[in-house]
């Protein structure tokens, strides 16, 4: 697609979504959200650029190939996994510490799980979009 | 609480990052599956052991107690067919050195065959009914992605059918799912197993979520009449991937009828048994005659994996303690011998460039261990003695005739019967008839395909001349099946902690 106007608003947008994912994937812990939906919209982040664009502009915004973020995530989430093993709680037991932050924010090993899933859904997403976008040229 | 039952889920899914992660270094991948696939036995074999000796084994994930977190459970019939899925793995995994080609490799083939190992050994372990569901799904995308990776248009084609069928099943999977819970409350299967035999559950109602259940399984497991999709599909993909479905995915859907027929749904089982009685019995007869029309070699082999899946429902059906062990061993017995049939097809394949069978011949002369490998798994398939499959038929065989039903043992004699036949086929047409074409210039195959061949050949032999060692552990799972209390208190009775 060839439209000034769309590549203009699409790096605000791509933005714009990126932040909305990192909110989602935020407040997905005890609200409707999540690693899940927020890789979704992050990846709809990246297809924008790749129609605004040309469809490898999407691959290279994101910096990490697609195809590492599958396994970076998927290794992210196992890796979760085995904390609360080395704490002696078993495998995929929670662990959690309070960051002083304002009232004091508990970061926990669901919340790196979620990461991990984020980063696999942009991966696998893209990964199916991006070469299909290519095939009708 | 012990971290072992959880490993056959861990290590492959470790051993897929790791090889995804260096999928720019092709010359690696293979070392890296065929370490995971070590360890991946090792663990199962150690979990076996284990599940022998101390019981039913359960992990609570997470810490979270069952019934409200996911459970693992490792009873005999799931720790037999974990580690049966492990050596096919590594099978596998040694048979592709050379076979496959360098596009499939950096597409992450060998991940690929991992990640598939997880679903399929989560799927044997899982407790909880919808996780048993994505473990399902993780393997139809592995599988569905080995299929078309460095494939042609045949290869979409039959990735189209299987992938859309399974889908289908999926879909009656997870409705069934749905209407379980809604009734029951509840996911975990123990804890299902409590409800649904509850004086004031609704049996009729609960008779209609399992026949979706039985619809879901049953195309999995390719019986009677939902197997069209499985001929269509699996004689496209190349050998190391053929064989790996052959071997384990049919088994994955027997598995779960097995499970959820012994332990959730036995509220009505006038109703369900004689229905699975019915489709075991149709899916023999119609799936040895259907091989008995076909001579391409893959196909016959395919259409052979259907009439064998009856045996095993039917020992679902006739439900006696003897039955369900039996059930489990020749399972165990159709995946060693079903495996490396395929195996053995590929290196043909890979010698003579063809499935056909009126292009080959003379394979005995020219390749006497081959054909050895041959004859072992397919006799051993026909039910001749003392391989395993003798065995396995004979314990089916007495096991109707325990329950009186003589007519099933008919139909199983006959269709063994017709399997002779078939393999005979095979065996004079491909092995023993003179060359066709006279001298013919062959491939190469390298060891690393002959390693898995005769290494099953052997096991198909040690588990006939073995039979009654090899039948304590599956005597010990019917016995299981049968008394499903034991299982329930494994999980509910604070079995984990």
């Amino acid at each position: 697609m060839n439209s000034s106007i769309l590549r203009t608003m699409a790096r605000l947008l791509a933005s714009l979504l990126l932040l909305a994912s990192l909110y989602l994937l935020w407040r997905g812990h005890n609200a409707p959200g999540g690693g899940f939906s927020g890789g979704i919209m992050a990846a709809a982040a990246f297809v924008l650029m790749a129609v605004a664009f040309e469809p490898m502009a999407g691959w290279r915004a994101t910096r990490v190939s697609p195809l590492v973020l599958i396994p970076l995530g998927l290794g992210i989430a196992l890796a979760s996994g085995f904390a609360g093993v080395l704490a002696g709680d078993g495998f995929m037991a929670g662990q959690w510490v309070t960051v002083a932050v304002g009232d004091g924010v508990k970061l926990g090993t669901p919340l790196l799980f979620d990461i991990g899933v984020y980063l696999v859904v942009i991966g696998v997403a893209l990964a199916v979009i991006i070469p299909l976008m290519g095939e009708e040229e | 609480m012990t971290l072992l039952t959880a490993l056959p889920v861990i290590l492959p899914l470790a051993t897929a990052v790791a090889g995804l992660l260096l999928l720019s270094r092709p010359r690696w991948q293979a070392p890296i599956g065929l370490a995971g696939a070590l360890a991946l036995l090792a663990a199962a074999a150690a979990l076996l052991v284990r599940t022998w000796r101390d019981g039913i084994q359960v992990i609570e994930v997470g810490g979270w107690p069952a019934p409200f977190g996911i459970v693992l459970v490792s009873d005999m019939l799931s720790a037999v067919m974990v580690t049966v899925a492990a050596a096919v793995g590594l099978a596998a995994t040694v048979y592709s050195f050379r076979v496959v080609d360098a596009g499939r490799i950096s597409a992450g083939y060998y991940a690929l065959i991992h990640v598939l190992l997880m679903g399929v050994c989560g799927a044997f372990l899982s407790g909880d009914i919808f996780n048993l569901y994505v473990w399902f799904e993780v393997m139809l995308m592995a599988s569905f992605v080995l299929l078309v990776i460095g494939g042609e248009r045949p290869q979409f084609e039959a990735g189209l059918k299987y992938v859309a069928l399974n889908l289908l099943g999926s879909v009656g999977f997870l409705s069934g799912v749905g209407l379980l819970y809604g009734a029951a409350g509840t996911l975990n299967m123990a804890d299902l197993a409590v409800r649904v035999g509850e004086a004031d559950a609704d049996a009729r109602y609960y008779t209609v979520v399992a026949m979706l259940f039985l619809v879901a399984f049953g195309l999995k497991a390719a019986v009677f009449p939902l197997y069209f999709w499985l001929p269509a599909s699996y004689h496209t993909a190349p050998a190391p991937v053929a064989a790996l479905f052959a071997g384990l995915l049919t088994k994955v859907g027997v598995y779960s009828l097995l499970r959820v027929f012994t332990l959730i749904f036995t509220q009505d089982t006038g109703y369900t048994r004689e229905l699975l009685l019915w489709i075991s019995a149709a899916t023999m007869v119609s799936g040895v005659l259907g091989a008995a029309a076909h001579q391409d070699m893959k196909r016959i082999l395919s259409f052979h994996i259907i009439s064998q899946i009856g045996y095993m429902t039917m020992g679902l059906a006739l439900a006696t303690p003897l039955a369900l062990g039996g059930a489990l061993f020749y399972m165990v017995h159709n995946i060693i011998a079903k495996t490396n049939l395929f195996f053995v097809a590929g290196v043909v394949r890979r010698l003579r460039g063809s499935y056909e069978l009126k292009d080959l011949g003379g394979l005995a002369r020219a390749h006497p261990w081959l054909a050895a490998a041959f004859f072992v798994s397919a006799f051993s398939l026909a039910g001749v003695p003392p391989l395993s499959g003798f065995f396995a038929k004979f314990i089916m065989v007495r096991a109707a005739i325990e329950t009186r039903e003589y007519a099933v043992a008919g139909v199983m004699l006959g269709v063994g019967l017709l399997t002779l036949f078939s393999m005979v086929k095979i065996w004079t047409e491909a092995f023993l008839k003179p060359s066709p074409g006279g001298a013919v210039s062959e491939g190469a195959v390298g060891a690393a395909s002959w390693v898995p061949v005769i290494a099953f050949a052997l096991l198909a032999i040690a588990m006939g001349v073995g039979a009654e060692w090899w039948w304590r552990p599956m005597e010990l799972a019917g016995q299981q099946l049968f008394d499903r209390t034991g299982y329930i208190e494994a999980v509910l009775g604070g079995g984990a902690r």
